[in-house]
């Protein structure tokens, strides 16, 4: 029997597989489409402290292999997530991981404080690394020392573990990686999206509203994966890997990178049922390459 | 319900000028609701282009299975899915979105429609009709070559043609047309371009109806926010084309 079983920080994963944050909603598009329990967990759309309403639209643009956004944290706000969201969520058996975004660090730290409360929430996903917001977000995820006071403001406060999402649009990541180890995170999320661009062909103009998006997809796993496995090399922090991942394979790929669990993002927006597809397809793939269980797996290129 | 399939091409065809129809076989067929609904197309089996393709579904044929679309080519991913041939196979998600509101009409029934907004009032239309609705179809396009559907429409009902050049029909848009019709139907349906929706709002405010809109899209079953549009029935919320609409109440959608 292969196990998929993963252990981290709050987190018992029946299997290494999760919607990423903003491309899953709050799950209730989703739900109705296969059973929410069979994934490994959910990470929920950025909640913010009040109801944020985004970016004008235009705000996605296809790319090569891939898509920019900027929708711009749009989501019903704290108060409405906790009275709505998360308790319709409680219904299936799946841990949720909340990402948590703001443009203070207090609201951060409210944010926190209040959602790592709610029963079915067993992490929170500190998102320091949003391109597409004016204040907050990605400013908080390029510089080291911000990164680390944050991630101390908000374990102080948190019921629950704290994963940080880190942000690829940075020199060092791994400067910043061990910034919030430092600050006591319990592990670590990445990638969140690469700041791109695409222009009108005919005018000019900025395809998107916002005018610059994040670059997601396919065409940013090479990045992720490079950027998982220099991280990996440097702390042993928990790292759930994200970036472009549509495929069985790609999940071998960053869980042999050194990324404990794998987040499936825009995958989700192409083939609605990937997550389920991709679980259904990892005992068998984790056999053919001779491992029993995901833990096994975890790391390898690093051991070769 | 939704399901994702991989459908089988039984025709395609270039009906006018870049614009195909196409018709497919499979199950999700029977999971049709009403017309207006969309079904959102994969165009290629890689990851280029990445994203699927809305496209609107003018008719359905419950008995065989099958239904067709009708879409303009005019991009990488439709001129691909313009190559599909008889025996190819298409995966498609759907159907998605709420479509057009066929018990709302009483008698007789407007259906306005321009360019590649046509086709869902195909469906309408012969939906309207076998509930002995009366139609008076509205349609506009660019010019001639673009025009598909007409003698299908004009056996459905009374049809009014406008092309923007003038080389069939009445010369402008389809707001010339119904400037000139009478206002003794009880009920208008439109699917087109956003300024032709708002101007046909404008023409009829007193009467019931419902605009289908067209926005960009990611995900189209609403868990990506991309194709959100301000409304009147909220100002901390937007709506959803995909899920919410596409098809609207009169007044409801902020453009």
């Amino acid at each position: 029997m292969t196990n998929l079983n993963v252990q981290l920080p709050g987190l018992n994963l029946k299997n290494p597989i999760m919607p990423a944050s903003g491309c899953f909603g709050f799950g209730k598009e989703y739900s109705q489409l296969y059973d929410l329990s069979a994934l490994g967990a959910i990470m929920i759309k950025a909640t913010t402290v009040e109801t944020r309403l985004g970016n004008p639209t235009p705000r996605v643009a296809e790319t090569a292999s891939g898509m920019l956004n900027a929708i711009g944290l749009q989501n019903p706000g704290l108060q409405k997530v906790l009275g709505e969201e998360l308790p319709r969520l409680e219904q299936y058996d799946v841990p949720i991981i909340a990402n948590v975004a703001g443009t203070t660090t207090e609201d951060y730290v409210e944010v926190a404080k209040a959602i790592s409360e709610s029963p079915n929430v067993h992490a929170l996903e500190i998102n320091i690394s949003c391109p597409n917001v004016k204040q907050g977000g990605i400013t908080f995820g390029t510089d080291p020392d911000i990164a680390r006071e944050l991630t101390r403001a908000v374990k102080d406060v948190s019921s629950v573990p704290v994963y940080i999402k880190l942000s690829p649009n940075v020199t060092d990541i791994v400067s910043i990686a061990k910034a919030v180890e430092e600050g006591g995170a319990d592990g670590i999320t990445m990638i969140n999206t690469l700041l791109g661009m695409r222009l009108d062909a005919k005018t000019g103009r900025p395809v998107i509203a916002n005018i610059t998006g994040g670059l997601s997809g396919p065409a940013v796993k090479p990045v992720a994966l490079r950027m998982v496995y220099e991280v990996r090399k440097q702390t042993d922090l928990p790292i759930i890997g994200m970036g472009g991942v549509a495929d069985v394979n790609d999940v071998i790929d960053f869980l042999s990178a050194g990324a404990n669990a794998v987040a499936v993002g825009t995958a989700n927006f192409v083939n609605p049922f990937v997550c389920p597809e991709i679980i259904g397809q990892l005992p068998e793939r984790l056999h053919e390459l001779g491992y029993e269980s995901i833990e096994e797996l975890v790391g390898r290129s690093h051991r070769l | 319900m939704i399901k994702q399939e991989r459908m089988v091409v039984t025709n395609q065809q270039e009906i006018a000028h870049h614009i195909f129809e196409l018709t497919v076989q499979g199950g999700l067929t029977g999971e049709m609701k009403a017309p207006g609904q969309f079904v959102h197309v994969r165009v290629a089996d890689s990851f280029e282009p990445l994203l699927r393709r809305p496209i609107s579904v003018a008719s359905i044929d419950f008995e065989s299975n099958q239904f067709t679309m009708i879409y303009r080519a005019e991009g990488r991913g439709t001129t691909l899915l313009s190559e599909k041939k008889a025996g190819d196979t298409v995966d498609i998600l759907g159907p998605l979105g709420n479509g057009f509101p066929v018990e709302q009409a009483k008698q007789k029934a407007y259906l306005i429609g321009g360019g590649i907004g046509v086709p869902p009032l195909y469906e309408l239309a012969k939906e309207l009709n076998a509930k002995g609705i009366e139609t008076v179809h509205i349609l506009g396009f660019e010019s001639k070559g673009a025009v598909f559907y007409e003698d299908k429409f004009r056996a459905l009902g009374d049809t009014h043609i406008a092309t923007v050049d003038g080389s069939h029909g009445t010369q402008g848009f389809v707001t010339h047309i119904l400037n000139e019709l009478p206002k003794d139907f009880d009920t208008y349906y439109s699917c087109g371009p956003t300024p032709m929706l708002e101007a046909v709002q404008w023409a009829y405010p007193e009467k019931q109806g419902f605009l289908s809109y067209e926005q960009r899209m990611g995900c189209g079953i609403g868990a990506c926010f991309a194709c959100v549009c301000r409304t009147t029935k909220s100002e901390t919320d937007y709506i959803k084309v995909c899920s919410d609409g596409p098809v609207f109440p009169a007044g409801v959608v902020i453009s």
